[in-house]
């Protein structure tokens, strides 16, 4: 047994890290973007977070957004499972096993940008039950960090054992996989609907404090998300041998058409209310989408983010463009640019502009911020890329295990 | 349709790098480039603009205040007041011009004639302003003319300035009632226990009471601001 | 593999910091270990005696960091009976910022960056109470302007506060008589409470606070006016040093017009219910049900 774990360990160790120069340039520049973010957090330790552009008046911004998109692609590309389930698509075990894969790098991700947001990370400790003092109920960030935790645990854990058994060729138990999986996908749900519910539940922030926040969130990740796995597919066919049907990649485009009319409609929904009833909490959607007072540093983003969406709607609504290659790629890059500028920078900032006592204080990144969130962000791509690498050759064989 | 599909592409090298022509590749590295554009052009820009002249540009702190006194001492005896013999007492600080000069009145007026008369008062006196309600009020409306060290009430009462609100209170009964609760006027001391009071005059002038405008203290500094020290400092210490 | 490198560096920053902090427990003689020291609890879970301990660290902590030996931390507990509510009268406020002075001079804000508790919204007569369009920074050489009025605010220490239930781990909470606080060394710096706090109340440490040692205002509370670590959170305490010993907290003194108000909500006689019976006074944003106590009134 323990003979066994450690041949799994060196055995796919080995694997992640053998690959020609491609791949190790690929990880060379990563390592890079690792560390020029590492020494910008450095800087942010030694000195605070002063060395952002967050202040008191807009005390959230780069970071948290970053972590909503991010927990938005980590629900999103387990939620996939779903329709592979039901559409029964071949390589449903590939399916999953790259989204659970997505999901755990995501997690990490949004994980990171919320420790490199805390103002104390020598206390992050504290969150945890039994040796800290996690304030739950009723704190929403607490359930948060619980949620996200038990996420990226239950998604290792499937990972893992898909990995393990496949390393040593043995079939996987499915009686201990799939209700794992299964009870996945509420949980992918469950954590973007916490996530949600941190800004839903907040009163003092009328942009935020909206019932159908959380639909929007679980709308919005469900086009993020699936189009960073369809890219991800595209790249797997021509380059490994992993086939996956083009009619499961084209039902996903469908799929994400569906769920970006959902998103447009909620957010219709949402504009109608703001300006029709037209009170005094418009002032946030206004200074998103037209400016206020002169204050205008968001409108071209907002509306990038917009017609990035729509534009991606249509191509993936029309069965033509659906199908092509190239507009079906274009799609997907125009839905996860609307999707994270939306995520991003159009939910946060918004919602602390103009802070609570009417003070605008328009909040763009420092370089500073946006070093540390590349740096994560090449963190969870080195991570992405390494677990790929080892479940690529040990999916390969055919007897290690058959598919539902 | 041109589309590669699995079996155009039969390959076991993991490592092949992506077709040359691949919509994705480009579309990829556009998406990336123009995304770091984006990114860079923002910091570059950075945070929303302050007009020329507005204020809160300067963090400013009580030590650079002059004219404010923020270390002010109770008045002496608060604390019997709170809990010694005198509990329940409020303090009051000894009348305006008490020690001007101009106190006690009789070292003048006990020569003077009296002069009952409205006029322009020329070689006394001639700094206080009377703007105090009705055109036709006069200084013997409130001081005694018989003793001018005293005040006198409408019913005739004599009273010294240290009881000059129940002067005020005449006229102005229940802003009177608040200040006799503490709801009108500054008080000092303890919430629980001894506290020190202003006379009306301590604050308004009885002449021309209406409160005079003042300066006031510096802006909180702006967001855009905030920074400008510990970003000088983390210039000058090159990191790494 | 992430996952390893985060934990080995949330790892290593404890390490080091708790280091750091065992530096004052060595100066000061204590036999509290590092272990008991990585493990600590809240301090409201401690024992008195290590309570007691843990206050002398903080003197000695600023003996060391400032050269002043005068420093006292207490803990001075709520009084019996007593639940605190603050009065401010629209009508008489000039806008002269006295109050906000006075408060860094009393509480010990950092300078440079500059913290600020009260914040004097400016607003326009003709616009009534009316916070998208008040101003913070107004200038003029004389206040009060003809055209406008003043709206002071900082913490309304609300019976349902938004913020003490978002903290995830804790940190902040209402008091017996009250006073919502902050422990400053369990506050992780999350900020989930600014973003609740619909008043704009709560001030974060951006970096590390500075506060020249001669303007150290050596009476302190430890959730009130101490010296504060970088990235925490602080706020209005109603002055909870001044006030548990029965003074009128320093923004209350030191306005020239008075019209600042301070009391025991308990007492019938006292000046608060009084004022309240006989003034109409209103809260801030009352749709949010926070239920403040501190309430505006108009005098006149």
């Amino acid at each position: 047994m323990i003979k066994d774990i450690t041949s799994f360990t060196t055995g796919s160790a080995r694997i992640a890290f053998k690959g020609g120069p491609t791949f190790y340039a690929w990880i060379g520049f990563l390592g890079i973007v690792c560390l020029w973010g590492l020494a910008a957090w450095w800087n942010q330790f030694q000195h605070g977070l002063i060395t952002t552009n967050m202040r008191d008046q807009v005390s959230w911004a780069f970071y948290i957004g970053n972590f909503t998109f991010l927990v938005g692609v980590a629900a999103a590309a387990v939620m996939l499972v779903i329709p592979a389930y039901i559409y029964n698509w071949k390589p449903i075990k590939e399916i999953a096993i790259f989204g659970e894969l997505l999901a755990v790098s995501a997690i990490v991700m949004s994980m990171l940008f919320v420790f490199v947001d805390v103002g104390r990370p020598d206390r992050v400790w504290q969150l945890m039950p039994i040796i800290g003092t996690p304030n739950l109920p009723s704190s929403l960030l607490g359930w948060d960090v619980m949620v996200l935790n038990g996420y990226l645990v239950l998604n290792l854990i499937i990972v893992v054992h898909l990995l393990y058994t496949g390393f040593h060729k043995r079939p996987y138990n499915r009686k201990f996989v799939v209700p794992l999986l299964l009870f996945s996908i509420p949980a992918a749900v469950g954590i973007h609907t916490v996530t949600a519910f941190v800004y839903a539940g907040t009163a003092a922030r009328p942009f935020w404090n909206s019932a159908i926040l959380a639909p929007r969130f679980l709308a919005s990740a469900f086009c993020s998300g699936p189009a960073i796995l369809l890219i991800l597919f595209q790249i797997l066919q021509r380059t490994t041998h992993i086939k996956i049907k083009d009619e499961a990649i084209w039902k996903i485009a469908e799929l994400m058409a569906y769920a970006m009319f959902l998103n447009l409609f909620l957010f219709g929904a949402e504009i109608f209310r703001e300006y029709y009833s037209n009170t005094h909490h418009l002032i946030h959607t206004q200074y998103l989408y037209s400016g206020v007072h002169g204050h205008d540093a968001l409108v071209p983003y907002a509306w990038a983010s917009l017609i990035c969406s729509v534009a991606a709607f249509l191509l993936f609504l029309i069965p033509a463009t659906r199908t092509h290659l190239v507009t079906l790629n274009l799609g997907c890059v125009l839905i996860f640019a609307g999707v994270y500028i939306e995520k991003g920078m159009a939910l946060v900032i918004p919602g602390m502009t103009p802070d609570t006592l009417g003070e605008f204080y328009e909040y763009v990144p420092t370089l500073n911020e946006v070093r540390i969130g590349a740096g994560i962000f090449a963190i969870g791509f080195l991570v992405f890329t390494l677990l790929c690498k080892m479940a690529i050759p040990i999916l390969r064989d055919p007897d290690s295990g058959k598919a539902a | 349709m041109e589309r590669p599909t699995g079996s155009d592409l039969v390959n076991s090298d993991q490592e092949k790098l992506l077709p040359g022509s691949s919509s994705l590749a480009i579309l990829l590295i556009v998406f990336l480039s123009i995304s770091m554009l984006i990114l860079f052009s923002i910091v570059r820009g950075g945070v929303g603009h302050v007009a020329e002249g507005d204020g809160g540009r300067q963090a400013f702190g009580p030590a650079e205040i002059s004219g404010v006194e923020f270390d002010g001492e109770l008045l002496p005896g608060i604390e019997e007041a709170t809990t010694g013999p005198d509990q329940g007492e409020f303090l009051v600080p000894p009348p305006p011009w008490s020690e001007s000069g101009y106190f006690p009145c009789t070292e003048c007026h006990a020569d003077l004639d009296l002069n009952p008369e409205p006029r322009v008062l020329e070689e006394m006196h001639d700094d206080i302003e009377l703007n105090h309600g009705p055109s036709d009020r006069w200084c013997l409306d409130c001081h005694n003319p018989d003793d001018r060290d005293v005040l006198r009430l409408i019913n005739g009462r004599l009273i010294t300035f240290d009881e000059s609100y129940l002067l005020c209170g005449q006229c102005h009964g229940t802003i009177f009632r608040d200040w006799r609760q503490g709801i009108h006027g500054r008080r000092q001391g303890y919430w629980n226990g001894g506290k020190s009071y202003l006379l009306c005059a301590h604050c308004h002038d009885p002449h021309a009471p209406a409160f005079h405008a003042i300066t006031p203290l510096p802006p909180p500094v702006r967001p855009q601001f905030l920074a400008r020290t510990a970003q000088e400092e983390a210039q000058e210490a090159p990191h790494e | 593999m992430s996952e390893k490198s985060f934990d080995r560096r949330t790892l290593l920053v404890s390490a080091g910091l708790s280091t750091m902090a065992g530096i004052s427990a060595a100066a000061s003689g204590k036999s509290t270990g590092w272990v008991e020291r990585l493990l600590k609890r809240r301090f409201v879970e401690l024992s008195d005696a290590r309570r007691e301990e843990i206050l002398t660290e903080l003197e000695e902590a600023c003996r060391v960091k400032y050269g002043r030996d005068d420093i006292t931390v207490t803990d001075t507990p709520a009084l019996d009976g007593v639940e605190f509510a603050y009065g401010l009268d629209l009508s008489r406020c000039v806008g002269c910022r006295r109050c906000v002075y006075s408060c860094v001079h009393e509480n010990n804000q950092s300078r440079d960056p500059q913290i600020q508790w009260i914040r004097v919204l400016e607003m326009k007569k003709d616009h009534g109470i009316d916070f998208a369009e008040s101003n913070v920074y107004y200038d003029p050489d004389e206040v009060p302007e003809p055209d406008s009025f003043y709206v002071p605010v900082a913490c309304q220490q609300c019976r349902q506060p938004a913020c003490t239930k978002v903290c995830p781990v804790k940190a902040t909470w209402q008091e017996p008589d009250g006073i919502v606080v902050i422990d400053s060394d369990w506050c992780l710096g999350c900020r989930c409470c600014m973003s609740a706090c619909p008043y704009g109340a709560r001030h974060f440490n951006w970096t590390e606070p500075r506060i020249a040692t001669e303007e150290i205002n050596p009476d302190t509370h430890i959730f009130g006016n101490r010296l504060r670590p970088n990235g925490v959170v602080e706020k209005c305490t109603f002055c909870i040093h001044r006030t548990r010993k029965g003074r009128y907290p320093a923004c209350v003194e030191i306005c020239p017009v008075g019209a600042r108000k301070f009391g025991n909500l308990l007492d019938e006689a006292g000046e608060m219910r009084y004022l309240m019976r006989e003034k109409r006074v209103f809260v801030l944003k009352e749709e949010l049900n926070t239920r403040p106590r501190f309430y505006y009134f108009y005098a006149t």
